[in-house]
């Protein structure tokens, strides 16, 4: 079935249908009579005409082209693949959550709001913030909301000179897309030999300009930065507002906290770290936190309790407005909720204990055969610079492309930007010794058939159903569409 | 032990030994004493999963499904079959707890679908190129009158007040942080104010911006919109649309849209509470390079097979950085599987029928309520499958008696719209039954 090459167009015979409406129970009258001609269309749409047996094959066939979480290890840097657990698919499409309407009387929907309220206060709890909203649609947007929300703070004070973003040369392309997206300049500070935040070139970015710095803690090399305290000092000395990047929040659960680390604004990936699943692509959830400073600006509404009620909470004159339709996205805060009852602050702890242990466990055999630039304790991931032979033709993408073969998702290649043929390895809690074990050894093997054969890896991958599309080819012929 | 997490004591013991450490605390050395948490979080302990089951199903029984009431709430959320299908699809794990599909190898069933979901919005828009999604239909308003501003290179944004609030309210949010201006059109018995509109647009107009049907079910009149942005050239004009109405209204690529954006929750996605739905963005082919977010471009392999990639990705953040079109990342993957699983199982006939069936119950439930004289519409203007009605009681003491009978009413909107006090907003779709209507007429006559 691997070999089924079909769009659902292609399989499309005029006259078949794979759904049944009701009748109508009313007297039907010209659709003309209740709306003018003149708005209704004289075309019939091209859309496909198939059975619903043809729907269900069609798409099981296609989805055996895919690669998941379920299907096998995916030690994607940055991403947490951790494990998707099933009891939060089925509470998220519990009838009294799925088929709830967001304008329903609140009498009518309190439990989705005392669900929502409890998230809210386990994630201050987690993240050492004051007050947390749930609106964001995804990381890059609790990301925007957390920079609007400086913005605002500053706007407040007539604090107008503030025009930059500081963002170190490790950060996620969201961080500087993001803060240019709010508005503002982008300084871009390189990092240490260490991979850390070098604290003198930060000091002289820093003034009376500077709205904020964005930063991942661990970073995005899977490092502790021990000099987050002062580098806290340094940017609030000169004004400035710090944003915690929550993409590796995974490492350190129960063991430190940004709110501690001295943050104003966080953002959390309820996708990366309480387990929601990523969905080829989302939808995802980025709520975000703050101190009380900024409470005032939060997005509107945020829910709060009043005696037993719960209710949704607009009062908020200096808010800097909605950033999404509605509330967020309740079914992914249900799959989370739905998570940390599971886990419990014992189990959030154990999941950074272990996420962490593997990530250096893999380090620890891969540094035999690849380049580890930094060696050291990490966290929850660690990045390799390609092969140890440095003389090898062979680059980190043909690596990549032989893991294919192997049957693993490849870890994140060519970032961070500040390591040269960098492959950023993030194992998660949810894989076992055995699976991490399977995993080295395919690493070494492809190390060794890279010194042995190395056109081996330079035309991998060579038993998926396809192999090293064309992108310069599609990104020219631009075909987007299905034209027949 | 914790079902997600396989580590034996033994497992640990081992693998710290490789790292030439006896306790895992050591592996946390690296976070300065003065940041870490010296206790335990004040959450609760980890929890069976039976006794997480209660707890959930325990909250979602605090709630009232609209399986068990009867609802004529709309204002941007619809009520619309969704075939077992759709939630058997999505519900694969191969697709849901797949990433990005940046490895095309072994990600061709996200790719090709997320390429049939732009050939099917591309169609049922009329427009040349759709993107993989956005957030949802507010925030796709907003980015596509970011990307009229990138177009025109100029700053100013003109929506009309006819356009749902709660897009209106985000783009106000994002285009403070950006500088740019965002002018409001009035109404005008119901729909966008063309003569105010003609007035406005100027060679300072980035973007014009309607919704139609528009946050009062009304139809308005692209065709001419279309006319007066299009006075001044690079203007953009941005249409959002409910994709359900495109089974039977004229399409915006037919007349004179540049960019047509919606909300696609009516497209097999559940109600949720208001999230999370999906956003779409269908455009004419010259914005191409200017979209947000992936869009999935066809091409060949290594042997010469049709394949599929993300493409474009110039465009990008984790390409582009602070020069992307957007900051998207993370956008609705898995719900636009499930409105192209929709659309297809709906096909050619099904999306008409959908749309043809709710316009006759809804405009039934319009000709019964009204029968009486004690409500009457705010508007007289066509609409599709929503209608304002004016009583001479509030929608707020209304609501409370209809709901005391099992019905949930329409949408109070008096509290975006003050000047249309005693008016609430009613949506009805093709899940609605004769009986469900003459019930809501009885219920409503017996309290006016």
């Amino acid at each position: 079935m691997r070999n089924y090459d079909k769009l659902i167009f292609e399989i499309s015979k005029p006259g078949r249908v794979a759904y049944k409406l009701p009748e109508l129970d009313i007297e039907e009258k010209p659709i003309e009579d209740l709306i003018p001609k003149e708005f209704l269309s004289d075309k019939e749409l091209n859309l496909p005409e198939v059975s619903e047996v043809d729907v269900i094959r069609h798409y099981t066939n296609i989805s055996n082209k895919n690669y998941g979480v379920d299907t096998g290890f995916y030690p994607l840097g940055s991403c947490t693949m951790k494990y998707n657990p099933k009891i939060n698919e089925d509470m998220a499409r519990l009838d009294g959550f799925a088929n709830l309407h967001p304008y329903q009387p609140q009498s009518c929907v309190q439990g989705s709001l005392e669900l929502m309220y409890e998230l809210q206060n386990y994630l201050c709890e987690i993240s050492g913030m004051d007050q947390i909203t749930l609106q964001p649609a995804a990381g890059a947007h609790g990301e925007l909301t957390g920079v609007m929300l400086i913005k605002a703070y500053h706007e407040s004070r007539n604090d107008n000179k503030r025009n930059k973003i500081i963002v170190p040369d490790s950060a996620h392309g969201t961080n500087p897309a993001t803060a240019a997206m709010a508005g503002y300049d982008i300084i871009e500070i390189k990092s240490t030999k260490e991979g850390l935040v070098d604290l003198e070139q930060l000091r002289q970015a820093v003034g009376e300009d500077t709205a904020g710095l964005m930063l991942t803690n661990p970073n995005t090399l899977g490092l502790f930065d021990r000099g987050i305290k002062e580098i806290a000092k340094i940017v609030h000395d000169a004004g400035g507002l710090l944003y915690y990047d929550g993409a590796n929040a995974n490492a350190i659960l129960g063991y430190a906290r940004p709110g501690d680390m001295g943050f104003d604004v966080v953002h959390f990936n309820l996708h990366k770290t309480f387990s929601t699943p990523h969905g080829g692509g989302g939808p995802g959830s980025g709520p975000v936190g703050v101190k009380k400073d900024l409470v005032p600006f939060l997005p509107v509404p945020i829910v709060k309790k009043d005696n037993d009620q719960f209710y949704l909470d607009y009062d908020y004159p200096q808010s800097i407005g909605k950033m999404k339709d509605f509330y967020g996205h309740f079914g992914i805060l249900v799959r989370a909720y739905t998570y940390i009852l599971s886990m419990g602050s014992d189990g959030l702890k154990k999941a950074s204990q272990m996420a962490v242990l593997n990530a250096n466990y893999l380090k620890e055999h891969l540094k035999e055969d690849y380049y580890l630039p930094i060696d050291t304790i990490y966290k929850h991931e660690f990045v390799l610079g390609g092969l140890k032979d440095s003389l090898s033709e062979v680059i980190t993408l043909d690596i990549a492309k032989r893991l294919l073969d192997y049957g693993y998702h490849p870890p994140t290649v060519y970032f961070p930007l500040i390591i040269n043929e960098a492959l950023m390895i993030e194992p998660t809690e949810t894989e076992s010794k055995e699976t991490l074990d399977e995993f080295i050894e395919a690493m070494i093997k492809i190390a060794k058939e890279a010194k042995e054969n190395p056109e081996l890896l330079k035309t991998a991958p060579h038993n998926t159903v396809v192999r090293r599309p064309n992108e310069v080819k599609a990104a020219r012929d631009i075909i987007v569409k299905y034209e027949g | 032990m914790y079902p997600y997490i396989p580590h034996t004591d033994k497992d640990v013991e081992e693998m710290l030994k490789k790292l030439g450490l006896n306790d895992i605390e050591q592996l946390f050395d690296d976070i300065p004493k003065d940041v870490k948490l010296n206790r335990e979080l004040d959450i609760p302990k980890a929890k069976s999963e039976l006794e997480v089951r209660n707890r959930l199903i325990e909250l979602a029984n605090k709630n009232c499904s609209l399986s068990n009431v009867t609802s004529f709430l709309g204002a941007g959320a619809y009520e619309h079959y969704i075939p077992s299908v759709v939630n058997h699809v999505i519900s694969r794990s191969e697709f849901y707890t797949a990433y990005t599909p940046y490895q095309p190898e072994i990600s061709q069933g996200t790719l090709q679908y997320i390429f049939e979901f732009q050939t099917l919005i591309s169609e049922l828009t009329g427009m040349d190129v759709a993107n993989a999604s956005l957030y949802d239909g507010g925030t796709a308003v907003v980015e596509a009158a970011l990307m009229a501003c990138a177009y025109s290179k100029r700053d100013n944004i003109i929506i009309s007040k006819a356009v749902k609030p709660d897009a209106r309210k985000i783009l106000k949010t994002y285009a403070h942080a950006q500088s740019l201006n965002v002018i409001e059109v009035g109404i005008d018995d119901g729909v966008t104010d063309l003569n105010q509109l003609a007035n406005l647009v100027d060679e300072n107009t980035a973007a014009v911006i309607v919704q139609s049907p528009n946050f009062f079910g009304i139809i308005e009149d692209l065709e001419k919109i279309s006319e007066i942005a299009h006075k001044v050239k690079k203007t953009t004009f941005v249409a959002s649309v409910d994709p359900i109405s495109l089974g039977i209204l004229k399409r915006p690529g037919d007349l004179g849209v540049d960019v047509a954006v919606g909300e696609g929750q009516s497209l097999g996605i559940p109600l949720s509470f208001g999230g999370p739905y999906l956003g779409f963005m269908a455009a004419k082919k010259e914005y191409i390079r200017k979209m947000p977010g992936r869009i999935v471009g066809q091409t060949e392999d290594l042997d010469g097979k049709r394949s599929f990639v993300l493409t474009l990705t110039a465009r990008e953040q984790h390409i582009r950085r602070e020069k992307a079109t957007s900051n998207i990342c993370s956008n609705q993957g898995l719900n636009s599987l499930a409105a192209t699983v929709y659309m297809v199982t709906l096909g050619k006939k099904g999306i008409k029928e959908v749309a043809l069936k709710s316009t006759q119950m809804a405009h039934y439930a319009f000709d019964e309520l009204t029968k009486s004289g004690k409500v009457n519409p705010l508007f007289n203007k066509p609409f599709f499958i929503e209608f304002a009605l004016k009583a001479d009681k509030s929608t707020e003491e209304i609501n409370q008696k209809l709901l005391e009978n099992g019905i949930i009413g329409g949408y109070d909107l008096s509290k975006e719209y003050p000047q249309y006090e005693n008016s609430s907003l009613y949506a009805v779709t093709e899940v609605k039954r004769k009986e469900d209507i003459d019930k809501l007429k009885s219920v409503l006559e017996g309290i006016l």
